[in-house]
């Protein structure tokens, strides 16, 4: 295995891999939004996925996922077709992206994690509610277990979809903009949550738009607008050059000291 | 009065009895489905797939009469509704995909062609059979005079398939319609999710025309659903409260009909329900109108008028403070600041 940090550095295998993205070409709305990119998830890493807004971050996630359209290319979860290996998988989606108003309880989103476990007809036992209950305690959000979840702020919201997340029981964690419009005692927790995943051996990719916080959060980066400009080791891939190539003019000389 | 009690005590006779169990049990199967449908956002889909069922009733009316047989056959009857009521659907969603036409402006123009199909084929037929009654009005608003034993074995077995299929799959049908993202991600077929809560939807639709009409159906899946709504906050009780409002507007809604027989039943059932959802509107507890008005002048005022002060205080003592960007009228400012910077900010405002 490479160490963070080195470069240049050997990338796992496709088959070592937990998300191998190659040639992936996806439209948004007709237009084109990711050209021809490239991912290889490194086992055990926290990898961030930094571009400007529009750049095509979140849909390269949806669209290697499934969830969009893509024109091209080839995806691996594991080193097997994505459609073999969903369960390996936890994706958890823009707070935004759902209706906080849908009849469910904290406990109740928690337990959608196991339902491809219980599949269409099987009881839910006692050790399945006690996993929910774990990957909520977790996350800190257990004692709203019974609240229904547009009660909550932001945060919790956004912590009780992390739940979810754990309770599944994956390998591979996706995170859509897990830090957009939460408090900041909410993203300690995440940001703790997903420490410890990683360090139990897990992988996380979060779309992220946070530079000041980027190489203090991620041990790798995939920098994007449209294409993929970059990929590695936060500290080799965050210099000015790569920012100044990602963002164009975008960045004012306070932010890209802050990062680079 | 009296006759209304009877026929609520199925007391007024054999047929009255028959119609209420149907409706009944065509109540709960419309209140069931009809969550999964609403949670899905997809209502009007419904109403447009209701009035696509008047051209099948129509053809298969003649196809029956031209093979010699009755022509009134209920189960006949409703294969066609079902067949044009599928083609409807297909066509709403070919309409989406395939062309920039939003979904709602497709659901008008396929509604509205169907519909209008569908009267001139009952418009021939009236002219055609001008001896005898062909009957086929009473699916427009339902009726339940004349209704006989199968027909009601028939709703009533719709019924119980129906909720059957809704309790196979209520947890993907609950995944779907609140995180579709979600859903696609952990392996679930979103398409084919869909599909089977429409076809369930179009399975209730085609069971409830004769009793309470295509012009009205749509109306039995959506109020129930809306009118549980009020009393919980959870998928599983939702799907029981919205069937048991369904179930009790089929039960009295008919009883009405039976006692004032010149009423068509559809109306009487839909006027039913919404008079069940206006009493939850007003009396739900938490949700209602009434527990609303009472929380609102007991409790805090909604907006947090210190909080809003502390964030105002912050952005003139130091506007270019990196916490200004966390304020999304949420997060309390003293989750961020310890609390002595917190009484420095406070004395200022």
């Amino acid at each position: 295995m490479n160490a963070i940090g080195r470069f240049p550095e050997v990338l796992p295998s496709i088959e070592e891999s937990p998300l191998a993205i190659r040639g992936l070409s996806a439209s948004y709305d007709g237009k084109p939004a990711v050209l021809d990119a490239d991912m290889t998830v490194v086992p055990g890493t926290l990898t961030a996925i930094v571009g400007p807004n529009g750049a095509g971050k979140s849909t390269l996630l949806k669209a290697a996922l499934g969830l969009s359209p893509r024109q091209s290319g080839e995806v691996t979860v594991f080193g097997q077709p994505l459609a073999r290996m969903r369960h390996r998988l936890a994706y958890v989606p823009q707070r935004a992206s759902v209706d906080w108003d849908f009849p469910v309880r904290v406990i109740d989103v928690a337990m959608m994690g196991l339902h491809r476990e219980l599949g269409l007809l099987g009881r839910v036992k006692p050790r399945h509610r006690a996993r929910a209950e774990a990957a909520l305690q977790r996350t800190g959000t257990l004692d709203l277990a019974q609240r229904q979840i547009g009660q909550l702020s932001g945060g919790q919201q956004q912590r009780v979809f992390l739940a979810r997340a754990l309770a599944q029981g994956a390998d591979l964690f996706l995170l859509d903009e897990p830090f957009a419009g939460v408090d900041a005692a909410t993203e300690e927790t995440i940001m703790d949550v997903l420490k410890s995943l990683r360090d139990e051996g897990k992988s996380v990719v979060c779309v992220h738009h946070d530079l000041s916080t980027v190489a203090d959060y991620f041990d790798r980066v995939l920098l994007l607008n449209r294409r993929v400009l970059a990929e590695g080791p936060a500290p080799v891939v965050l210099t000015t050059r790569n920012l100044q190539a990602t963002y164009g003019g975008r960045l004012s000389a306070g932010q890209l000291a802050g990062v680079a | 009065m009296s006759a209304f009690l009877a026929a609520l005590l199925l007391q007024s006779g054999y047929n009255a009895a028959l119609v209420a169990v149907g409706a009944t049990l065509l109540g709960l199967a419309a209140g069931a489905a009809g969550t999964f449908m609403v949670l899905r956002k997809r209502a009007l889909v419904a109403d447009a797939m209701a009035h696509a069922t008047l051209p099948g009733v129509a053809l298969a009316f003649l196809v029956m009469v031209a093979l010699g047989g009755e022509g009134r056959a209920l189960s006949g009857l409703m294969v066609g509704a079902a067949l044009t009521a599928l083609l409807g659907l297909l066509a709403v969603e070919a309409l989406t995909a395939r062309t920039r036409l939003p979904e709602d402006a497709a659901i008008g123009a396929t509604l509205s062609v169907a519909f209008g199909a569908g009267i001139v084929l009952l418009t021939v037929i009236q002219t055609l059979s001008a001896g005898q009654q062909a009957g086929l009005e009473g699916f427009l608003l339902g009726s339940t005079a004349g209704m006989l034993r199968a027909d009601a074995m028939t709703v009533a077995a719709g019924g119980v398939i129906a909720g059957a299929v809704i309790f196979a799959l209520r947890r993907p049908m609950t995944v779907v319609a609140f995180d579709e993202g979600f859903a696609t991600a952990s392996g679930i077929d979103v398409r084919r999710t869909d599909l089977a809560t429409m076809l369930l939807v179009l399975f209730v639709t085609v069971a409830g025309l004769r009793i309470v009409g295509l012009v009205l159906i749509v109306a039995l899946l959506i109020i129930p659903a809306v009118a549980a709504r009020f009393w919980t906050d959870r998928v599983s009780v939702l799907l029981l409260v919205a069937a048991a409002i369904g179930g009790l507007s089929g039960w009295i809604g008919t009883a009405l009909s039976a006692a004032a027989p010149g009423l068509p039943a559809g109306p009487l059932v839909v006027l039913t329900a919404t008079a069940i959802f206006v009493l939850s509107l007003l009396f739900a507890p938490r949700r209602g109108a009434i527990a609303r008005a009472v929380a609102t002048r007991r409790g805090a005022p909604r907006l947090d008028r210190r909080e809003g002060a502390l964030w105002v205080a912050l952005r003139h003592a130091d506007p270019n403070s990196p916490l200004l960007s966390r304020d999304d009228g949420r997060t309390p400012l003293s989750a961020l600041l310890p609390p002595d910077r917190l009484a420095a900010i406070e004395g200022k405002a």
